[in-house]
Parts: structure tokens; sequence; C-alpha cells
């Protein structure tokens, strides 16, 4: 073999192992989480609770919350006899942060008769690929996590919005109000040229796109605006271009694996300004890779600090006595939250029913009526399946840790 | 000047590339063998620099620990490429070229996998599932040098100098000693050498042995570049120093360096004068454009063809 023809056959092995790395799948080493079986008022029927998160990977800090608290909430419903005659049980699936991974995920979960609800998923470029199957199924999905307005309301949810599954709910609030609460939160503290930068996923392009509206039309302007890779981690690239616009602040639409490395690097390339974040980088890992000049740097999330509520407080209290291995995280509250909001509407669908799969309709009907104090506010959906509660937080890094800065209710802000 | 600022970015992330660079040519010039787990061999140095921070300096960050680090790191990736050429590659020298270059892509899955699935597993160390911090250090981390309104990050200063030392020294070591000479024999003509009474097994091993210790400098200057390492880092950047390898000609050593230089300095302008997200796209293309109009590269490949 000649040494060209060598170099040829290399080349279209690097492409091929390029196109397998992008949809071959890791296996995953958690496989299904233990379940709360220690029902003791629990009956012999059993229904079961899907969960798909990202357990492995970048992600996995919370991935894992989501999956520990959905736990969480089924031990303590079995352990209370929540449904009377039915034993809860959860299956984590990891969907790798990977929407083909998490539709395989979605389609083991609906061929289980058991499952008659599903927590999930973390990513919104995830969700799109599960709603569907679960939708088909007729299983209720409720996310703790998916900030995409348009999977609620479709494509033009700012114009003409439209359900678009029945099946599908979320316990969080939606990017539309997190862009938005991000800009007036800069724009107050006198910050008016701002770079945002992005990873090209669904999240971040919706964060950029949301707060990049509200900017402009409050009297900010965008000096620049970039994209990063996701798979690089080195932005010097990036970094070099921003700087030379002179932003007052650097807005961030995409998750801590990213921005954490992006804010040390661009620091100490001297662009000494904050940088601002969705719920995607409220994580205490994002502080560990940002290092020591993460301080000042901003991070909105969802509701209300979770210490901040009395409820709250007792979720935290219940999540540290049961000795998980993994913190709850940034989603664990809106995973608890969910978890409940399915087994609040089992309790109705499942009283009469005969097995889980017939239930399924019920418990989709169900869950759309639920109305309950979670430990992140009320919990409760709109004729879109969205949460009706609007409250979000801005956090800020200091002394190495998330402190809240300011909590708003939007709803009432009026954006 | 923010092309200036580019140019100077673009250097110092092929000064990384060629530093990788320079391992694929090195064992392709004397076994004709694309070491596809040489990105690997890459990311295993930048862990063998944690792991050695991690086991004794802990919570310190003075500069004498980072020659202690490199130590750390180049042996690690030196252990684990002669034991791949020792168990994965030898026993496959007379075999069809196909079978050790698939070999080399298993190498390589196995190898991720093996980082992802156990470095967590030794007590004392962090998971490496996702995104680990790399230490900082001082003198070589923190707030850049301004020179006449350029950026120069302190990590960038420490990959150039790294690509500048280890090229004078592999220049001396081809071209002015024994073993060196005994290289260029072998990627000659590894028949005659061995007549001539060379060691050629001993040669390949030197060969593989060297490439990963230029490999383990570059992981240990990406962490600290980039301030993160994961299980991950080696595919990309192998991917991209193999590009810069066939660049500059496959075989050169010279050739490794320069494809390297020009692969960081292409992607770099093309993050300025395009979109960022376009950039692989940039330095992709040229591999492509460089294969059909001169596919020996920039410098030429040096290697005989065997009949």
């Amino acid at each position: 073999m000649s040494q060209r023809s060598l170099i040829t056959v290399g080349v279209s092995v690097v492409a091929a192992s390029l196109a397998l790395s992008a949809c071959g799948s890791r296996d995953a080493d958690t496989g299904t989480g233990g379940g709360g079986g220690t029902g003791s008022a629990a009956g012999n029927k059993t229904a079961t609770i899907g969960v798909i998160a990202p357990l492995s990977g970048d992600l996995s800090a919370m991935g894992k919350g989501i999956q520990h608290s959905v736990e969480l909430a089924v031990k303590q419903a079995n352990d209370s006899g929540a449904i009377p005659g039915w034993t809860l049980k959860v299956d984590a699936k990891d969907d790798e942060a990977k929407p083909e991974t998490g539709k395989n995920a979605a389609t083991a979960l609906a061929g289980d008769n058991n499952v008659v609800g599903v927590v999930g998923t973390l990513n919104s470029s995830v969700a799109q690929n599960v709603q569907p199957v679960l939708a088909t199924a007729k299983i209720v999905q409720v996310s703790p996590a998916n900030t995409n307005p348009s999977l609620s309301r479709g494509k033009d949810y700012l114009t003409a919005p439209k359900r678009t599954y029945p099946t599908y709910f979320r316990t969080c609030t939606t990017d539309d109000v997190q862009g938005p609460f991000a800009a007036k939160y800069l724009l107050d503290q006198g910050i008016k040229q701002v770079a945002t930068i992005h990873d090209k996923k669904t999240y971040g392009q919706g964060l950029v796109d949301a707060f990049t509206t509200y900017f402009k039309a409050h009297g900010g302007t965008v000096v620049a605006a970039e994209t990063i890779n996701p798979d690089d981690s080195n932005y010097q690239n990036v970094i070099s271009k921003v700087k030379g616009s002179a932003p007052k602040a650097v807005y961030y639409g995409g998750e801590y694996p990213q921005m954490g490395p992006l804010s040390q690097q661009a620091k100490a390339a001297g662009l000494n300004v904050p940088f601002m974040g969705g719920d995607g980088v409220y994580d205490p890992k994002y502080i560990q890779l940002a290092g020591a000049t993460a301080t000042g740097d901003l991070a909105t999330s969802v509701g209300a600090p979770t210490d901040s509520l009395e409820k709250g407080k007792e979720f935290l209290a219940a999540y540290e006595k049961a000795g998980y291995a993994e913190p709850s995280s940034a989603y664990g509250a809106y995973a608890y939250d969910a978890a409940n909001a399915i087994i609040e509407g089992l309790k109705t669908s499942l009283k009469g029913a005969s097995d889980a799969q017939g239930a399924r309709q019920a418990t989709i009907d169900a869950v759309g009526k639920v109305n309950f104090q979670g430990v992140t506010g009320d919990v409760a959906f709109d004729q879109y399946g969205d949460s009706k509660t609007r409250v979000l937080t801005v956090y800020k890094v200091e002394g190495g840790k998330w402190v809240p800065a300011k909590t708003e209710d939007m709803a009432k802000a009026g954006s | 000047m923010d092309l200036l600022q580019q140019l100077v970015n673009g250097l110092t992330l092929g000064s990384l590339y060629a530093l990788i660079a320079v391992g694929y040519t090195v064992v392709y010039g004397i076994v004709q063998l694309i070491n596809f787990a040489h990105g690997e061999v890459f990311m295993i140095g930048a862990f063998g620099g944690l792991t050695t921070y991690l086991a004794l300096f802990q919570g310190t960050t003075a500069w004498w620990t980072l020659p202690i680090m490199l130590v750390g790191a180049v042996a690690a990736s030196v252990l684990t490429a002669v034991v791949m050429e020792r168990v994965a590659y030898r026993p496959l020298r007379s075999a069809p070229r196909l079978a050790p270059l698939i070999t080399a892509i298993g190498i390589s899955v196995f190898l991720q996998e093996l980082v992802r699935l156990f470095y967590g597993k030794i007590p004392g160390l962090p998971d490496a599932k996702s995104r680990l911090p790399f230490p900082r250090i001082d003198g070589v981390t923190g707030p850049a040098f301004s020179i006449g309104g350029l950026d120069f990050q302190r990590p960038a200063l420490f990959t150039m100098g790294s690509l500048a030392v280890c090229a004078a020294f592999l220049w001396w070591f081809i071209n002015r000693t024994k073993q060196g000479r005994a290289m260029q024999a072998v990627s000659q003509d590894p028949d005659t050498a061995r007549l001539m009474g060379i060691d050629v097994d001993r040669i390949i091993v030197t060969a593989f042995a060297l490439g990963a210790a230029l490999a383990a400098i570059a992981g240990v200057a990406q962490g600290l570049q980039n301030n993160n390492i994961d299980f991950r880092m080696g595919f990309m950047a192998g991917l991209k120093a193999f590009t810069a390898a066939v660049l500059g000609g496959i075989g050169n050593v010279a050739g490794a360096v320069v494809g390297g230089l020009t692969l960081g300095v292409v992607e770099a302008l093309a993050s300025q004068l395009g979109p960022t997200a376009w950039k692989d796209v940039w330095a992709f293309g040229l591999l492509i454009l460089v294969l059909v109009f001169r596919p020996q590269g920039i410098m030429g490949a040096r290697v005989v063809d065997r009949a």
C-alpha cells in the first residue's frame, strides 16, 4: 500500500470516527437507580415513575440531583402510603445529554407497562426528542429543567402560542422570562454595553435571543454576538474578539462546563467584566471550574432560593438525611416538585385502576389539574403545561459560593 | 491589532498542535503506522500531571511543582505508549496496514473509557466523568502580560517555550545522537538497518516514547491554558494534530511543527475574519485542499517509498 492511500484511509477513518462519536452512546454505568421499595403501607400493584436525565458526562451533577430528588419523593409517598394498594418505583435512565440517547431512554420507558409518568429531561434539546415518544405512549412528562419556551407553546410562542403535546408539563420557568430578567438586572445595575456568547444548543440560543430582545428594547446595546463550540475547551479566539468590543458584561447562553473555563480564560486574558448566565451555570461546579476570578459572576435561576422557603428547607433537610451520594444540585427541588405533581395526579388516576398502563390517560388529565404548595413555590400548570410560578432569582459568586442577589416575580414586573 | 492578537492566539494553539503532531509523525516515519491512540496518550499525560499534583502538592501553587508535574505526566504517557506498542502494535508488525490502524482506534476508545470509568476509583482522586479543574501554578497561570497592546497569556508563553525547547531537543537528538541516526536509518530501510546491527524494536519503542513525552508536555500545557481537563480532550486534539502532521508532511518532524503552527494560525484568523463557529470548517477544509493539491504536505514527506 502506498503512503498516499494509507493517508487517504486514515482521513476517512477520522471522518468515520467523528461521525461515530457524534452519535455513539456510552454505556450508562449507573443503570437503574433503586427506588424506594420500602413500602410499608403500600400495596402489591406497582407503578413506575421514570427519570430521564444525564447521569454521566459533563452534566451528571445536575442529572444525579434530579434522580435522587425523584427517589426521595417516591420514597416518602411509599412510606406514607399516599396511594393505597400501589407501590411506586423509580426507573432512572441516562440520556447523556444527547437527544438520540434520550429518545432511546424514552422508548425503553414507554415499553414498560408499569410506567405512568416520567420526570425529565434536563436539556431542552433532549426533550424535543423525548416528547413525541412519550406523547404517543400517553405517558405524562414533567420536566424540572427544560426552559425553552417552544417545548410547550410551539415554534411561534411569542405570536401564536399553541400547546404542542398534551402530555408535557414543567415545573421551571422558561427562557423567555429568564433572558429578560437577566437583561433587566444588568440594566438596573447601569450596564448598557453587553457582549453575548452562546453554545449553539437550543437552550443557550433561546436564552441569548430572549435576552437580546429585551436588552435592546430597553436601551441597551449588544456590542458583540459570538458563539462557541461546546466540545472546545479553549476559547481564546472568541475572547479576543469579544474583548475588542469592550463590553461592560458578558451574557452567556449555555451551561457551566463551558462557561466556567470561559470566564476563567477571559479574566486571565484581561477581560475583567462580570459573566452572567442562566440556570444552566447555577451550580457549585461552575465556581470550581472558573476558579478564584469567578467572584462577581452572575447567574439567574428559576424560583426563589430553595432554602428561603419553609418547605424548601424541609426538602433540603430530608435530602440530606436520606444520604444520597450527590447533592440535589440546581434542579433537585424542581425534580422533587415534578415527581410530587405526578404522584398527586396518581392519587386520582390510580384509585380505581386495575393496571398502571390503563391509568395513563387519566394521569395526564389529573396532573394538569394539580395545585399544591411545593418546595419551590406553588405548583400548578397553565393551559400550555407551563408552571404558573414566574419567580426568578439572580445569584452572584461571592467568597467561592453562589449568594442570592435579587429575587423578583416577573409575572408582577410585567414583562 | 485584533488580527495581531489572533495571530498570537493562533501560534499558541499551533504550538500545542505541533507538540502532539510530532508524535504522529515520528511513529509514522518509522513504522508507517498512523497511531490514532496518540491523542489519548496526550490526555493521559494531562491526567498524569494532575495526579502527581494531587498526590504530592495539593494546596500549593508554588512554581517548583511544575517540573515535577511534568515528570509525572511524561512518565504516565511514556508508560502508556510503550505498553501500547508492546501489547497491541508489535504483534501486528507484519499484518496488513489496515489492522494496526483499526487497532489504534480500538486502543483510543479503550484508553478513554479506562480514564472515564476508573480514574475516580483510585482512592484520593476525583471522578473523571466530567471536566476536572487543573491546578493553578504561580508564574505560569494568572493575569496576562500586556506588551504593546497585545496580551500574552502566561500558559501560552509556557506552551510556546515548550515547543521551542522540544523542537531544539528533537533536532539535536535526531541529527546528532547515535540513537537518532539509527532512527533515520530504520525509517529509510528497516531490513538493511537490522543487517547493520541496529535493534529495530528498540528504535521503534524509542520513537513511541519520544512522541509520548512531547504529548505529555502538551497535555500539561493544555491543562494550564484551559484550566480544566477531561477524558475526551484527546479526541479533538489528536484529530487536529493528525491534520497538522499531514499538513506539514507526515513523517517529517520539521513538517509537524510547521503544520501545527499553520493550522493554529488558520483557525485563529478564520475566527477573527468570519464567524467563530466556522473555524473547524476552515481547518479541515485546508486539510482537504492540501491532500488534493499537495498530498506530500507543505514540507514534503521524507519517507522513502518501499517496494
